[in-house]
């Protein structure tokens, strides 16, 4: 059944109704202003001369617009001893959060799929403390995961905070899968037994293929919490295999020379592009994904 | 080809609860039999077993003379129509049709030539490029029999496949199953909760209740001949009349008289239920199914022709019959007669009774005497 259209619903109307009416748009406004206001004030301070915003107000619009701090932040800013700009480190993160993201929402599906739709002896148990993982805080893993990093080899690589991502990762994505093929009718799956299909034929030509909505919900989550993540990677790495958010505390957080505020601003800009690039694209079955079961489709 | 079914002393338990306690069932070859029975009495658990998508807890079961306890789904050469009918959405009808002969690795050509001659036979062969989504509930039902249809199993295994479609389209799908089975000759098990499919469709029906099969026979002997009063009651619409009463003995005829009725509402016992040798005042069940009570005049009598008098409460026309609903010792009653018996509501109404067509259970145990 598609969703019932609200349109058209009658509601009361007269200077009452208008005056509400006004109310709620000033106070949505107010809002999106307070929202913006921050962006704006990154972007503009990022495009203007260091000159310019020492002379004027930070709440000023940029006199002359140069992209020099972008170019100074993407390749040339110093972080630490070395001064090639954020590009290793954004380089990093992205080697890091693309395999992490992918692992821990395969592995995640596949959780889901088990759980609800083979069920075995025992699998709410096995749910509930793979849920319990979910409510860690991550602080108190740091020791032991830092330990095992470092019997397995990994210590301060970007594979090592791979797998610490991934495993860390699953029980959230595991929570979503199985929430969304809870709602997944069985009979599809029986039909599929019956049609002749296995374990992962039923899961890769009929499951995988249904579940767009939590693959895509569960991909911005996961992108974004691993790409935002600082505490395991200011744990786990050193030096050159920092990810782009340690990178970017060590250019912003430099006791030496001049503090470039259009630099740092730019910096972080490019920091955080990429989970506003995957909100953006994706942003429209976040919210279809998040509301997916709640009315039957 | 078809083969035949044979269940042997299956059990199904779920942890503790017992949901099929024993079922021993013979299915013929080409045969069409409906399960049938309220919910929850085990039904489609049963189907579940024969399919291979439960296990069974103990007996055996055999299809084509072979035990399929160890069997799965796939290597039993079945087909299952669901009763959400169960399509793979993301597939078009022709991607959900051709599934199974994919995962079996049938030949391109073969795939194409079956789809072909299914879809056509279904109707559904200008729908062959839509997804499910876009399909109206009977086509949905349609493509679900056509995935099943290609197969070309030796059982066919139906779960409540009507039960979402609308009053009509359920009845012209009926129908159109029931062609299907006399043209292509498969063994088919069929569940229902619905006991005019069960009456229309079967050749056997297993009446079932609570994990066992009450009464398995022909759909007329499961419908005049009911072995206890849950077949009688389940089976019928609207269902049989039982009227609680004591049996007596006057001038060498036997009579029923209603609990809580006066002298003069008394039921004769004809046939063999009048003569068998039954005590004085033991405690009945009479079972009149409400066909058989006509209005007083309206047929042309017949040997057993029983008329007595009582008020109607309420009346209530369905276009062919009208039902009258009354009372008899304060137990509620349905007569059908025909819409030309004028009746009102509060005045007293002549009936007749044909007690060659009545039915006697024993009040304790509930099965038929």
């Amino acid at each position: 059944m598609r969703a019932r259209r609200t349109s058209g619903i009658v509601h009361r109307s007269g200077p009452g109704a208008w005056l509400l009416r006004g109310l709620l748009f000033t106070i949505l406004g107010l809002f999106c202003l307070y929202y913006l206001f921050p962006l704006f004030v990154m972007l503009a301070t990022s495009v203007k001369s260091l000159a310019e915003i020492r002379e004027g107000s930070f709440l000023a619009f940029p006199r002359d617009i140069s992209f020099e701090a972008w170019a100074k932040a993407w390749g040339a800013a110093c972080v630490g001893v070395r001064c090639d700009g954020l590009q290793p480190y954004f380089m990093n993160s992205v080697m890091m959060a693309v395999p992490a993201v992918l692992l821990s929402t395969t592995l995640g599906a596949l959780n889901g799929y088990a759980l609800t739709k083979w069920r075995f002896p025992g699998a709410d148990i096995i749910f509930a403390l793979m849920l319990f993982g979910a409510f860690i805080p991550f602080q108190v893993v740091l020791l032991p995961m830092a330990r095992t990093l470092g019997e397995l080899g990994l210590a301060g690589t970007v594979p090592g905070l791979i797998l610490v991502h991934t495993v860390y990762g699953l029980a959230f994505t595991t929570l979503f899968f199985r929430n969304f093929f809870i709602g997944v009718p069985d009979g599809i799956v029986q039909a599929a037994k019956v049609d002749g299909a296995g374990f992962f034929g039923i899961f890769f030509r009929i499951v995988l293929p249904m579940s767009l909505p939590a693959i895509v919900v569960t991909v911005i989550w996961q992108f974004t919490q691993i790409w935002n993540d600082f505490l395991f990677g200011v744990a786990f790495t050193v030096g050159d295999s920092n990810p782009v958010t340690v990178a970017l505390n060590n250019v912003v957080n430099t006791s030496t020379g001049v503090k470039e505020y259009n630099v740092d601003m730019a910096a972080a800009i490019i920091a955080g592009l990429p989970t506003l690039l995957v909100y953006v694209v994706a942003g429209a079955y976040f919210v279809r994904g998040l509301s997916a079961g709640a009315v039957k489709g | 080809m078809a083969s035949g079914i044979r269940l042997d002393k299956v059990r199904k338990s779920f942890g503790a609860t017992d949901v099929i306690k024993g079922i021993d069932l013979t299915i013929e070859p080409g045969e069409f039999v409906v399960l049938v029975g309220p919910s929850g009495c085990g039904k489609s658990t049963l189907l579940n077993l024969i399919a291979g998508l439960e296990t069974v807890s103990s007996g055996d079961i055999l299809i084509g003379g072979q035990n399929v306890n160890r069997v799965p789904p796939r290597d039993r050469d079945i087909a299952m129509v669901f009763q959400s009918y169960a399509l793979y959405p993301t597939k078009t009808v022709r991607a959900n049709i051709t599934f199974g002969m994919e995962t079996r690795r049938v030949p391109r050509d073969a795939q194409e030539a079956a789809v072909e001659e299914f879809s056509r036979l279904l109707q559904i062969d200008h729908l062959l490029d839509r997804k499910p989504g876009q399909l109206s509930g009977g086509q949905r039902q349609r493509v679900a029999m056509g995935r099943a249809l290609v197969r070309q199993p030796a059982v066919f295994l139906f779960d409540e496949p009507l039960s979402n479609l609308d009053a009509k389209l359920r009845i012209e799908m009926r129908t159109e199953i029931k062609k299907l089975h006399q043209r292509l000759g498969k063994t088919v098990v069929y569940v229902t909760h619905d006991q005019i499919e069960a009456m229309t469709l079967a050749t056997r029906i297993a009446v079932m209740d609570n994990g066992h099969i009450r009464q398995f026979a022909d759909p007329a002997t499961i419908y005049e001949y009911p072995v206890d009063l849950f077949v009688a009651g389940f089976m019928g619409s609207p269902p049989m009349n039982m009227i609680r009463g004591r049996l007596f003995h006057e001038n060498g005829r036997v009579f029923v008289l209603p609990l809580g009725a006066r002298e003069s509402v008394r039921f004769p016992l004809v046939g063999a239920a009048g003569t068998a040798a039954l005590a004085d005042s033991r405690e009945v069940v009479l079972g009149l199914r409400p066909e058989t009570i006509f209005a007083a005049g309206s047929e042309l009598p017949g040997p057993n022709r029983h008329v007595f008098e009582a008020p109607v409460e309420v009346v209530e026309p369905t276009g062919p019959d009208t039902m009258l609903v009354f009372q008899i010792g304060g137990q509620d009653l349905i007569a059908r007669v025909r819409p030309e018996d004028v009746a009102t509501p509060g005045k007293t109404f002549r009936f007749e009774v044909d007690m060659g067509k009545a039915k006697l259970f024993d009040a304790e145990t509930g099965l038929a005497l």
